[in-house]
């Protein structure tokens, strides 16, 4: 019921705002607000009173929903995904401060979008029905759609429909494997949708759904709608166009939970659903069983030189997410204790800091309205807090020890190592470059001579702070105490082991 | 049950008769009242549609427990599937009427011709949706057309609308006269006009190896060109952009949604009465070559959308595209796949007809129908606007509109018998389709309107009909009783 509620209260807002009229602008500001701190607070409340010490799924709803075809409104949480409720949660609110001042128009359009995609997102991560799951999965499209094709920058149309296009093509795949799964999970009138129930089926020997073949072609096709989420190489173009377009609070979203919706469907589908299929894919044995350890090192390794070249400093901050999500693929693909717990700190991690650099170039392009690196220059004088901020948030984000970003990339290659020494060792040419890149901006934008342009640049304000403090907190406390978090789903990640060592 | 002799067919065949009923009363009230800006006969057809659908209710319950019948000796049948399509038929005829009322391209003189004509061509898709004689199916088929060319042709003014209804003709022509040919030689081999008889004679004759399953292939073939034509398929395609753009837009809406359900009700009573036995399709490998007509039909109508300026066109485009998405239930008719078509065209029904609503009420405040007409209209219109991305978004099939729920269930079945490669065509193809249908989106939030920038208002009125098709379109997936369909599809087995 709690978990209903915080699911649906956005919904519920949406239709608020949507009554009111056009012209109070800030009642509906306010109101999107409340609409949003109401499932912060339950999530913060369920984050506490979460039960640590089992793997099971907890506060579960389960009615039926689509008799016919046996779909149930089915939700639970484990502790994976009560972190990245959290972390969903979390951002929501803040992303409404962030849009205050700098939506222009169709504030009502916007903040009942906004709404919207809360709702698909939590939901998202709450639903333990596949046929739900996929429902609410989808649900984010259309508002980011009109998110960033109504409200981008100059070539936002173009972006908004690549978006749409490219997650739209992976998940019609996933509904394929999806109609797959269901089809084969019985006889018709004893089939199911039920995702731990599948997850049963597909570990007892003798299943239809056991079948090595058939593991692995319906873990390609929920692979690929999830890969173009996350969005692992080759899949990953959308994702640079759609952040440079979107509007600050919109890229912070992409960036902090759309791109976990295809991490942790990977978790939640490909690895405890489909182990075998899995195991084809990681079991290090020729090329097949490197190749997604070897997608976990191109993503790293290409996007962290990808963003190396770019000037673009919102371009510059998509790219490195491509390369911090490789992190994650990496220490999923080691599939061991280290590696998947680093792979979801990280996921959580990556959440945080990304939705930090985004909301610090938006402060900037909101003052300059440009973002172009090299034509800053000196800020730090001007804008010292501003400066301090982003200083914490670059060093967070390159791994620097201390700060949350090191112990997940740190434990995903721990893990990885065991496994695929050769990529890891490699891979870490992406922190190195990592660091050349955020250490680089930092030095063009924030050291040497103030640009004249920009004497009267204004500090960053008391609303911006707000937005950021409870992040940079967040990534202080998980660097020096990560088991803050991984206490949470440290008895999921020991049940999904067994999960895939039990094949 | 015996077929019943033609007096006691009467009776249950009242749904039919109160139509033509109306239709001359249609024609006389015209006669009598002089005012050229009068509606009545348009109120009088809607309470012909009214009456109708009143009696379907009775002739559908006062069979009761003795199932399904046959009337007029075999001729028709009268059973849950043709009460469905009546039901389905009357309420696309009843919006189509609500949409002329507030079209202001039809001409006022003609008005009476006009709903007597729509009333005509309802009575004969009642017939396309009951008939279970071959030569019951070619009569009803030849009278929905013929008053189809008349209506396509309706706007007299307009050299465009001439253009469509003699296209319209040309086309209607060849293929009803291919599927005559059709007809005649299932005739001949089976010697009886009877669907449910067809089907045990020519089993029979298969096996004794008296007639070559290519000769009931190629007689399958012939008929399908002229329920292909009907339905808009590949290649008996080429009549509908033509015809879709030079229509009345009421009739475009009409002849996308209604032609289109009558033509399944056809379809699905032909190939699963006639043809759907194991042995048949065993000998006659038919499921085969609708698959790839399915295929090739979406991905035609589909990819013809893609550089539509002409709203009307794309939505015509996209409706074949729908086309082929619903032949794709009648690959190996089961039951699944029977209830997945039944259960599109009630979703079908709504947004497409949603969605021509818009273009007629755009059309008629904005003079355009082409998309940058749209340009600005969230601005202007906005809840116009979001409900033509409801209807848009859900013809792309993307949840949680009712669209999606409707290609679920297609691509279940499809994939249900293992056709896994034309599922992924299918769902390929949503994807090309969602590029242009977001045009129209594109065009109506992402760019200016340029000079006009006045709202355009509408009458409550107009909003209440808009309602009536936004909120089915949006919770329809979510009510279980539509997924009930697949039992209905039993009814169309016949008796042995």
């Amino acid at each position: 019921m709690l978990l209903s509620l915080m699911i649906f209260i956005p919904l519920l807002g949406m239709v608020a705002v949507l009554l009111l009229p056009r012209e109070s602008e800030e009642l509906i500001k306010r109101a999107t607000l409340l609409f949003t701190l109401i499932p912060l607070a339950l999530a913060v409340y369920l984050f506490i009173a979460y039960d640590r010490s089992t793997a099971g799924t907890q506060y579960v709803v389960n009615v039926p929903w689509i008799e016919a075809f046996n779909i149930q409104y089915h939700i639970g949480i484990d502790g994976l995904s009560v972190t990245l409720l959290l972390l969903t949660a979390l951002l929501g609110p803040i992303c409404v401060i962030a849009s205050w001042r700098n939506i222009e128009k169709g504030i009502k359009a916007y903040m009942a979008l906004f709404l919207l995609l809360e709702t698909g997102m939590l939901g998202f991560f709450a639903a333990l029905d596949l046929f739900l799951f996929y429902v609410f999965f989808e649900l984010t499209l259309l508002p980011m759609y009109f998110l960033i094709g109504v409200w981008g920058g100059p070539r936002r149309e173009y972006a908004a429909i690549k978006f749409f296009l490219y997650t739209l093509f992976g998940s019609v795949l996933m509904l394929v494997a999806m109609i797959a799964v269901y089809l084969n999970s019985g006889d018709p009138g004893a089939r199911t949708f039920d995702i731990p129930t599948l997850i049963a089926l597909a570990s007892t020997a003798g299943h239809a759904l056991n079948d090595l073949n058939f593991q692995i072609w319906v873990f390609l096709g929920f692979f690929i709608g999830f890969a173009v989420k996350v969005p692992i190489f080759p899949f990953h173009t959308w994702l640079p166009d759609a952040h440079v377009e979107a509007p600050t609070a919109i890229s912070v979203i992409l960036a902090g939970i759309l791109l976990k919706m295809g991490t942790y469907g990977l978790v939640r589908i490909n690895m405890a659903m489909f182990p075998q299929g899995l195991d084809h894919f990681t079991n290090g044995v020729g090329f097949w069983g490197n190749s997604l350890a070897l997608l976990g090192f191109i993503n790293i390794v290409y996007g962290s030189f990808c963003a190396l070249a770019q000037t673009d400093f919102k371009k510059l901050v998509a790219y490195s997410s491509i390369g911090h999500m490789g992190f994650v693929i990496l220490g999923l693909a080691a599939r061991n204790d280290s590696g998947i717990t680093g792979a979801i700190l990280q996921m959580f991690n990556h959440g945080v800091i990304s939705a930090m650099l985004f909301l610090l170039v938006g402060v900037l392009y909101d003052r300059a309205h440009h973002r172009e690196i090299n034509g800053f220059g000196g800020l730090g004088s001007r804008m010292p807090i501003y400066t301090g901020i982003t200083t914490l948030a670059f060093m967070a984000s390159l791994g620097l020890p201390g700060l949350s970003g090191f112990v997940g990339e740190a434990l995903s290659l721990l893990g990885a190592y065991d496994k695929f020494k050769m990529l890891t060792i490699l891979s870490t040419i992406g922190i190195v470059v990592g660091a050349a890149y955020f250490l680089w901006t930092l030095q063009r934008v924030f050291l040497g001579t103030l640009n004249p342009k920009y004497e009267e640049l204004p500090e960053i304000n008391g609303r911006e702070i707000l937005t950021l403090v409870p992040l940079g907190i967040l990534t202080i406390v998980l660097g020096v105490w990560p088991n803050f978090a991984i206490d949470m789903f440290r008895e999921s990640v020991t049940n999904l082991i067994d999960v895939l060592n039990a094949i | 049950m015996q077929p019943l002799s033609n007096i006691e067919s009467l009776l249950y065949f009242s749904p039919e008769i109160l139509l033509v009923i109306f239709a001359a009363a249609v024609i006389i009230l015209d006669l009598v009242v002089k005012d050229r800006e009068s509606v009545a006969v348009a109120y009088l057809s809607l309470v012909g549609c009214l009456c109708t659908f009143a009696a379907v209710l009775f002739t559908h319950f006062s069979f009761g427990d003795e199932g399904p019948v046959s009337l007029f000796l075999g001729m028709i049948r009268l059973d849950v599937f043709s009460s469905f399509f009546k039901v389905l038929l009357l309420l696309a005829t009843a919006a189509t009427i609500l949409f002329s009322l507030r079209s202001e391209e039809l001409d006022a003189r003609l008005k009476g011709e006009y709903y007597a004509l729509l009333l005509a061509i309802t009575f004969g898709m009642f017939l396309m949706a009951s008939s279970t004689n071959l030569l019951m199916i070619f009569i009803s088929l030849e009278t929905v057309s013929l008053t189809s060319y008349i209506l396509a042709g309706f706007l007299t003014h307009s050299p465009r609308s001439s253009e469509a209804a003699f296209k319209y003709i040309t086309y209607g022509a060849v293929a009803s006269g291919t599927m005559l040919f059709g007809l005649s030689l299932l005739f001949g081999m089976a010697g009886t006009g009877d669907l449910a008889q067809i089907s045990g004679r020519l089993t029979e004759l298969l096996a004794a190896g008296e007639i070559a399953p290519l000769a009931v292939l190629i007689a399958i073939t012939f008929v399908l060109a002229g329920v292909g034509y009907k339905i808009a398929s590949v290649p008996f395609h080429m009549w509908s952009p033509d015809v879709y753009e030079g229509a009345p837009i009421p009739i475009t809406a009409f002849l996308s949604v209604a032609s289109k359900s009558a033509g399944f009700a056809l379809f699905i009573r032909f190939f699963y009465a006639g043809f759907g036995s194991t042995e048949l399709m065993q000998a006659v490998d038919w499921p085969f070559m609708l698959a790839i007509v399915s295929a090739l039909t979406m991905t035609v109508g589909n990819l013809a959308a893609l550089p539509q300026q002409n709203v009307k066109r794309l939505l015509a485009y996209s409706s074949i595209a729908h086309g082929g998405y619903l032949l794709m239930g009648g690959v190996l008719l089961t039951s699944q796949g029977v209830g997945a078509i039944l259960f599109y065209l009630v979703v079908y029904l709504f947004m497409n007809l949603g969605a021509f609503y818009v273009v007629v009420l755009i059309a008629n405040e904005v003079g355009s129908e082409m998309v940058e007409g749209y340009r600005g209209l969230s601005s202007r219109a906005p809840l116009v606007a979001w409900a033509m991305v409801i209807f848009l978004v859900s013809l792309a099939g993307i949840p949680p509109f009712a669209g999606f729920f409707g290609k679920w269930i297609l691509f279940t079945a499809v994939l249900e018998q293992g056709y896994y490669w034309l599922a992924l065509v299918g769902l390929l193809n949503s994807v090309v389709s969602l590029y242009y249908y977001a045009r129209i989106v594109k065009a109506m939030f992402f760019e200016d309107a340029g000079e006009e920038t006045t709202n355009v208002s509408f009458s409550t009125g107009t909003f209440a009909l808009l309602s009536v098709f936004v909120i089915p379109t949006i919770f329809i997936g979510f009510i279980n009783i539509f997924y009930t369909f697949s039992n209905i599809s039993v009814s169309v087995i016949p008796m042995q």
